[in-house]
């Protein structure tokens, strides 16, 4: 609270009263042009209510004789740039994967492009980055399911795996489980054999006695040797990638239930020049063959 | 000064500080202008000397030039923002060293404290752009209107045409000099003979117009109008400097314990009984902030010590020693109003600490500036996927790799990463190097060259879930290096 105000000897100013600890608060006058200076800036407030969106009202706002709108200048700036990236999208359009790979700024312009739409579009299952997690393929790996060449990533992103476009993957593995095809002690021998087939610990009798259960069940498509087959999407069982997992628990589970995972079609969604950067984008992520 | 000395009994036209001008409190306090008189003398001939320097090197800098060969600008000092480089002489710097802007920031802030802590605000009195500009208006104003008496007389007469030519005249001068300030600016932001033609041809970017209007503008209202107001409600300088004060600075004094009392001497008067100060009050006019510094050290000093040339030359007049205004400490004068030997301490903690901080920046900007490379390495590993599984049970981490490339010539290095056993590199576009333990990159000319590089490890190799690798660059022909800390990270099984 102010208490005493009396005049300061050395400057001749009014104190505000306010004292602390034997320091004094002195009412030292603000200069006039600083004043005017603050008017200055409410007459340039009033410039601006009348050229600039400013007020509320209860269902709009007034709109100022410069018709500006945050929204309407982020779509020109959309517009333009879309504008500028238009040749190289042209030139993406007219040229095969392997012309665009072969020219540089095409080649980074597609992978730019390509890592935006992944993000918006691929990275929920098959994460940032072409990560990948249980039941979603990593596309960083050097392992594919259905073919790691630019045409076979084309052809995946463009009608997916097993949705109901006429052309897109399709395969479908038997519920050797649920089905009663076979014994669960089958099925259990069946396990220990493909547990051998990537050199993990595995019970050397009952793997003996998966083998020609294998043979006759599983080979046909995942290969004699279980090293899989691009065309059918079954997955090689002798490395050391395993898409739902590679314990004994995980591959019983695989035999009994079977899997079938499913991915939509990107070509009615995206259009061809957008799929041929996120093609590249995948086929650069580090597995791309 | 107590209040009761407020100027009674003086004459009208005597000068009067702009402190006791202000007789009553008010809200809001009207600018009283300050009229600053000519003065000659010791200080006043280094106030133009230094004024002549700093002019000299603001606008002819930008025009010297310095030879970098082809595809290089060759001028001096230049700021290239589109080029993101700037180029002081033989030095050149990137975006990624702006720590050396920092480091010469630290090194004018601590040589602004020791000054200060040795003469004051010597700053302020004699090098500060507000100051040299201000005295560069102040003397075309003297010179189209007269001095201060002058001034003050054309200002209270009624609209004349000749006052109208007058005022005219000089802000037409004030707004040359501020057009050629705000010209001269830009040209440390681009090849300045280019520059000059495309402005004078109408022919250069509206940006560059912006701103030589903005620093015209800037120039004009600071030193023609605003002035003394700067430093005495802009400047945050004024408001700290008293930290770096104590009472062995030398500041700008006057002696009271030897003017006062003072007053009015008629010639043949003796000068038993009383002070040395004649109240002649010149120290007052001259005063380019309008105090009288027989007030005491204020904060509107900006101890250019013109005061004590006016004081001065008024001494020698009516006989009595100089300096009675001088620079010195505040510890020496009660030393000297107590009759005792003069007593200086130049070399006080705060001195001491202050050089050592200068001589230490300065070695280090010295010793970064000596063994600056032309060849800098910055590595970003892979977040999203921290590590890939391969199909044969190996990792593998991503890298993207820059090697800034300084010189101004096409490079080849040769990277190398070390620290883990049995890996293998594999940089995309470089196939043919696939699994070997080097690979020959190229960076252009003056450029970064970023590539994207594997590194494939067997789990084995993995004693923890990450092993710290180095990557190295060394450059083929001249054999500079450059190294990089990264890791590699695996599952930790």
């Amino acid at each position: 609270m102010p208490t005493k105000i009396e005049k300061d000897l050395i400057t001749g100013t009014d104190t505000t009263g306010h004292e602390w600890d034997g320091i004094k608060e002195l009412d030292t006058p603000l200069p006039k042009w600083w004043l005017y200076v603050f008017y200055a800036c409410i007459a340039w407030s009033l410039v601006y209510y009348v050229f600039y969106p400013a007020w509320p009202s209860l269902s709009s706002h007034t709109g100022g004789l410069l018709g500006y709108s945050s929204r309407v200048e982020i779509r020109e700036q959309l517009a333009a740039q879309t504008a500028e990236r238009a040749p190289f999208v042209e030139r993406i359009r007219a040229a095969s994967l392997e012309k665009i790979e072969g020219q540089a700024d095409l080649l980074n312009f597609a992978i730019a492009g390509g890592r935006a739409v992944f993000a918006e579009n691929c990275a929920a299952c098959h994460g940032s980055g072409g990560a990948g997690a249980t039941g979603f393929p990593s596309l960083a790996d050097d392992d594919w399911l259905w073919g790691g060449s630019r045409d076979a990533i084309w052809q995946t992103i463009r009608h997916g795996v097993r949705n109901a476009d006429t052309d897109s993957r399709q395969s479908q593995m038997p519920r050797f489980g649920v089905d009663g095809i076979l014994k669960r002690t089958e099925i259990a021998d069946i396990a220990e054999y493909v547990l051998s087939l990537s050199a993990m610990p595995a019970d050397a009798a009952a793997a003996g006695r998966g083998a020609p259960l294998f043979a006759e069940n599983c080979a046909a498509c995942h290969g004699e040797k279980g090293e899989g087959n691009q065309e059918l999407g079954a997955p090689n069982l002798a490395d050391k990638i395993w898409l739902y997992g590679g314990s004994r628990l995980a591959v019983t589970e695989s035999i009994t239930n079977a899997r079938a995972g499913s991915m939509p079609a990107w070509s009615g969604r995206l259009d061809d020049a957008t799929i041929k950067m996120l093609t590249i984008y995948v086929h650069s992520l580090g597995g791309g063959k | 000064m107590p209040l009761d000395m407020a100027p009674e009994g003086l004459r009208p036209d005597e000068p009067v500080s702009t402190r006791v001008q202000r007789a009553s409190v008010p809200l809001y306090a009207s600018r009283i202008k300050v009229y600053p008189k000519a003065v000659a003398g010791f200080f006043r001939r280094i106030k133009w000397a230094v004024l002549a320097v700093c002019l000299a090197i603001y606008y002819t800098a930008p025009w010297l030039r310095w030879d970098r060969g082809a595809g290089a600008p060759d001028q001096a000092i230049l700021i290239d923002l589109s080029g993101t480089r700037a180029y002081f002489f033989g030095i050149e710097i990137w975006p990624q060293e702006i720590y050396y802007l920092t480091g010469l920031l630290i090194l004018a802030a601590v040589g602004l404290f020791l000054a200060t802590s040795l003469f004051g605000r010597v700053w302020c009195g004699y090098a500060c752009p507000q100051t040299v500009w201000t005295d560069l208006f102040l003397w075309v104003e003297r010179m189209i209107e007269g001095d201060r008496n002058a001034r003050m007389k054309l200002d209270q007469q009624d609209l004349s045409a000749a006052k109208a030519a007058r005022k005219i005249a000089k802000h037409a001068a004030w707004l040359m000099i501020a057009l050629l300030t705000g010209g001269a600016w830009v040209f440390y932001f681009a090849d300045a003979p280019t520059a000059l033609q495309a402005i004078l041809t109408g022919g250069a970017s509206v940006e560059m117009y912006f701103f030589i209007g903005l620093f015209t503008a800037t120039t004009y209202t600071l030193a023609g109008w605003a002035r003394e107001q700067v430093c005495t409600y802009m400047c945050p300088w004024p408001r700290f400097q008293a930290a770096m004060f104590d009472e062995n600075t030398l500041i700008v004094t006057y002696q009271n314990w030897r003017g006062d009392p003072r007053g009015k001497h008629k010639a043949g008067q003796s000068w038993d009984g009383r002070g040395d100060c004649v109240d002649c009050r010149q120290c007052i006019a001259v005063c380019p902030t309008g105090i009288d510094i027989r007030d005491g050290q204020q904060l509107e000093c900006i101890g250019c010590g013109l005061c004590i040339d006016a004081c001065d030359s008024v001494m020698g007049k009516v006989g009595r020693p100089q300096g009675l205004i001088t620079f010195d400490t505040f510890a020496n004068q009660q030393a000297l109003a107590a009759g005792k030997p003069s007593a200086y301490r130049l070399l006080r903690p705060r001195v001491i600490i202050y050089s050592s901080l200068l001589a230490a920046v300065g070695l280090v900007m010295l010793g970064a500036f000596l063994t600056r490379d032309t060849v800098e390495l910055n590595v970003q590993r892979d977040r999203a996927p921290l590590f890939v599984t391969l199909s044969d049970g190996s990792i593998r981490n991503g890298y993207t790799i820059k090697i800034l490339n300084k010189a101004r010539e096409e490079r080849r290095y040769e990277l190398e990463v070390t620290g883990l056993p049995g890996a293998t590199l594999n940089v995309v576009g470089h196939a043919d190097a696939a699994g070997s333990d080097t690979v020959d990159l190229a960076a252009k000319p003056d450029s970064v060259a970023s590539y994207r590089v594997y590194i494939a490890a067997p789990q084995a190799a993995l004693e923890d879930g990450s092993m710290p690798i180095v990557f190295t660059v060394r450059e083929q022909t001249t054999g500079e290096r450059a190294t990089y800390s990264s890791v590699f990270l695996g599952s930790g099984q």
